[in-house]
């Protein structure tokens, strides 16, 4: 008997283990090696479909910046002045983040208060609200601001609801997300003594979680900075309205376009900084 | 004494807490009624053109068929959409338009009928209101109505607009033009070409074989995925090539963003500034954005999907060179010091000590973006040219071919939450696999 588990204990585990691990390091060499497979003739694949090769743009790659850093280096003293003229331009894509941001968030905060487990109005319909987001989350901002351009023509508006739409269904995924960690004491509390659902949300949910909710949504803010700026080149005014203006002057006269980089670079870094600052110091405030 | 200082601490934080309540909603009603000025929001009712709305809503669940005649010619052609794929042929019009010889008689439902009659005039029965006549005289249009004629008739010397709630005719020197309204997708299915249009499934799938040729089903797949209206095979290849840039972009970057983070880490990259300019360039490679990158791309490499990726690659390259440096600092150091104990090497405790910990970690972030980057691989697609993006800002700036666009909508929606929920999946299969 005893020798009997001597011998399992020593050859049997043994081998089934290096045989699972061989196992193991076989399947993920395959898939490994499948994987990469499928990167490479993804990228062969698209060389094809592109209207330039890779290997024949690449030389060229630094022409363009080159243009630019030589035109803007020619009227270094123009630049100072179009920093100034493109200010505007920027401020209002700062405010199409801002003001979408808010909005979305305002509506994240309701949606995901009816699609959280234990706090929603109705929690026969939590499905269907966890269903809307996903879809307000799945449309991308140019779809909705490329219809609402034709009807509302060009300008900050429709930039500012399509952003605003597509942030309220992404912000209450993760907005009911938190929720779900909410402490529901107060809200039992509030309950027993007879506040309406909206009070019991306002004191017992919404003081516990907002530190998470705005951590989440300058987060979120710094994304839409981005995609505000993405939407002016498609005609929705701000900074990349100016910028496709500015691309179509053609070579020897991209001291504009240059200006216009600057601006976006440093505004994207400085609130990227700042947003990164803000939520690391909220994330030390909780863990004290 | 301990006492009074506490209620004071305690009423100077409620009464903080009150000015915060109050101060906070205020200062965000400041801020969007700055907005709602800044961004002319009382002008946007002047500038909305809701009769382009009206059109998009209608044409989204609508189509109309043309009935026109060459008024030099006499060539009467029936048409879906006034478009030459869309054409009837000779002989094999729909039952509401008869051909009578040298006038065609046109019933629009409801009691109202369109006559084309020769000489270029044509009448029109409207239930309720009488026969309108008209016709081309010379260079003039002669009508018999008089000078007081409804709202819903426009005319004029050179043109004669009717529009009803059956459908629209239109009278000018040169052409005669009636438009009939059917709710749906016209033809999404098969051309009219196809030998399959106007069968049903179970008739495709069991009735007797439609075309000599091939067989129903091969047939009826050939027909509707070349259909030349919808043209579903390059609509599948462009929704196919967003997601591929969405994918190269994405794994590309967690592959590039992988070794270099570690150069980055604090534990990791002995030299301070080795580190600091690695970290600056990532910042820099965030900083550019998407949509420069996209630009400096398209300008070297043309438009395509190749540059789509390659923007979606830098970008990402610098978000996730700073979320892997980080989850890198945060690794446990005692799985290391216990693979380095048993004699490895520095990179087998890499491979051993580091990469399974931070595994699950980088996963579940790289798979999160690959769904989000099919969005961005959308939009980025618009810009550059390529994939379902260029499909859409094409069907848009046509500004008629709205079931067009519906259609493209409903995909790249359906798209992304399929990219969502397979992102999802994978995540919960690698993450609690490698558990």
């Amino acid at each position: 008997m005893a020798n009997l588990t001597e011998s399992t204990a020593h050859s049997h585990p043994r081998d089934s283990y290096v045989a699972m691990i061989q196992r193991k390091r076989l399947y993920g060499g395959i898939m490994l090696a499948v994987f990469v497979l499928m990167l490479i003739s993804g990228f062969m694949l698209a060389d094809e479909r592109n209207a330039g090769g890779f290997w024949a743009g690449l030389p060229q790659l630094l022409d363009f910046p080159a243009d630019v850093v030589a035109d803007a280096s020619t009227k270094l003293h123009l630049l100072p002045a179009h920093l100034v003229k493109f200010f505007p331009a920027l401020l209002e894509t700062i405010n199409i983040a801002a003001a979408s941001t808010l909005i979305g968030a305002l509506f994240a905060i309701i949606l995901s208060l009816l699609s959280t487990r234990g706090l929603a109005l109705w929690p026969r319909a939590i499905p269907l609200f966890r269903r809307v987001m996903d879809i307000m989350r799945a449309v991308p901002e140019i779809v909705i601001a490329l219809v609402l351009i034709f009807i509302l023509g060009g300008g900050p508006v429709p930039a500012m609801i399509a952003i605003a739409f597509h942030t309220a269904g992404a912000l209450g995924k993760l907005f009911s997300e938190v929720n779900e960690n909410a402490d529901l004491k107060p809200v039992e509390g509030l309950h027993s003594v007879g506040a309406t659902w909206f009070q019991r949300m306002w004191f017992g949910v919404v003081p516990q979680v907002s530190p998470n909710y705005f951590s989440y949504a300058l987060l979120r803010f710094e994304i839409n900075i981005r995609a505000s700026a993405i939407l002016g080149f498609v005609g929705a005014g701000g900074i990349g309205y100016e910028l496709r203006n500015a691309m179509s002057w053609g070579k020897g006269k991209f001291d504009e376009a240059a200006a216009i980089f600057i601006l976006l670079f440093l505004t994207i870094v400085i609130f990227d900084q700042l947003s990164g600052y803000v939520r690391q110091r909220l994330i030390h405030q909780e863990a004290h | 004494m301990a006492d009074a200082a506490l209620y004071a601490r305690a009423d100077n934080l409620f009464q903080r807490k009150k000015l915060m309540a109050l101060a906070l909603p205020a200062v965000i009603i400041a801020y969007l009624v700055y907005v709602f000025f800044a961004f002319d929001v009382p002008g946007l009712a002047e500038r909305a053109r809701l009769d382009n709305a009206r059109t998009l809503v209608a044409d989204m669940v609508s189509y109309k068929t043309h009935v026109s005649r060459d008024n030099r010619s006499g060539e009467v052609t029936v048409a879906i959409e006034g478009e030459r794929k869309g054409e009837y042929a000779p002989g094999q019009e729909p039952d509401w338009v008869a051909m009578r010889g040298a006038a065609q008689v046109i019933d629009l439902g409801d009691g109202h009928v369109v006559t084309f009659l020769p000489e270029n005039a044509l009448s029109y029965d409207v239930p309720g209101f009488g026969l309108i006549e008209a016709r081309v005289d010379g260079r003039d249009i002669v009508t018999n109505l008089g000078d007081n004629a409804p709202d819903w008739i426009s005319v004029s010397r050179t043109r004669l607009n009717i529009t009803t709630e059956a459908g629209r005719v239109s009278l000018t020197r040169n052409r005669t033009e009636v438009f009939r309204y059917f709710t749906g997708w016209e033809l999404f299915f098969f051309t009219l070409d196809s030998p399959y249009h106007g069968h049903s499934v179970s008739e495709i799938f069991f009735g007797p074989q439609i075309d000599p040729a091939r067989s129903n089903i091969v047939g009826a797949w050939q027909d509707f995925w070349h259909n030349a209206m919808w043209r579903h095979s390059d609509v599948a290849w462009a929704l196919f090539e967003t997601v591929l840039m969405a994918f190269l972009g994405t794994f590309g970057a967690a592959i590039v963003a992988l070794p270099v983070a570690f150069i980055a880490a604090k534990n990791f990259a002995p030299l301070r500034s080795l580190r600091f300019v690695t970290r600056r360039v990532f910042d820099f490679l965030r900083g550019v954005d998407g949509l420069i990158w996209t630009i400096l791309l398209s300008r070297a490499l043309g438009p395509g999907p190749l540059t789509g990726s390659l923007a979606i690659l830098l970008t990402d390259t610098g978000s996730f060179g700073k979320m892997f440096s980080e989850a890198l600092e945060n690794v446990d150091n005692k799985q290391i010091e216990g693979i380095s104990s048993t004699g490895a090497s520095t990179l087998q405790r890499y491979r051993f000590g580091v990469i399974p910990q931070v595994t699950p970690v980088l996963l579940s972030q790289v798979l999160y973006y690959f769904e989000s980057n099919t969005r961005s691989a959308t939009i980025i697609g618009a810009i550059t040219g390529g994939g379902i993006g260029l499909l859409l800002t094409q069907a848009m700036i046509t500004q008629k071919d709205w079931e067009e666009v519906t259609y493209y909508i409903v995909l790249v929606v359906l798209m992304v939450m399929a990219m969502d929920s397979l992102s999802g999946w994978l995540r919960k299969r690698l993450i609690q696999g490698d558990k």
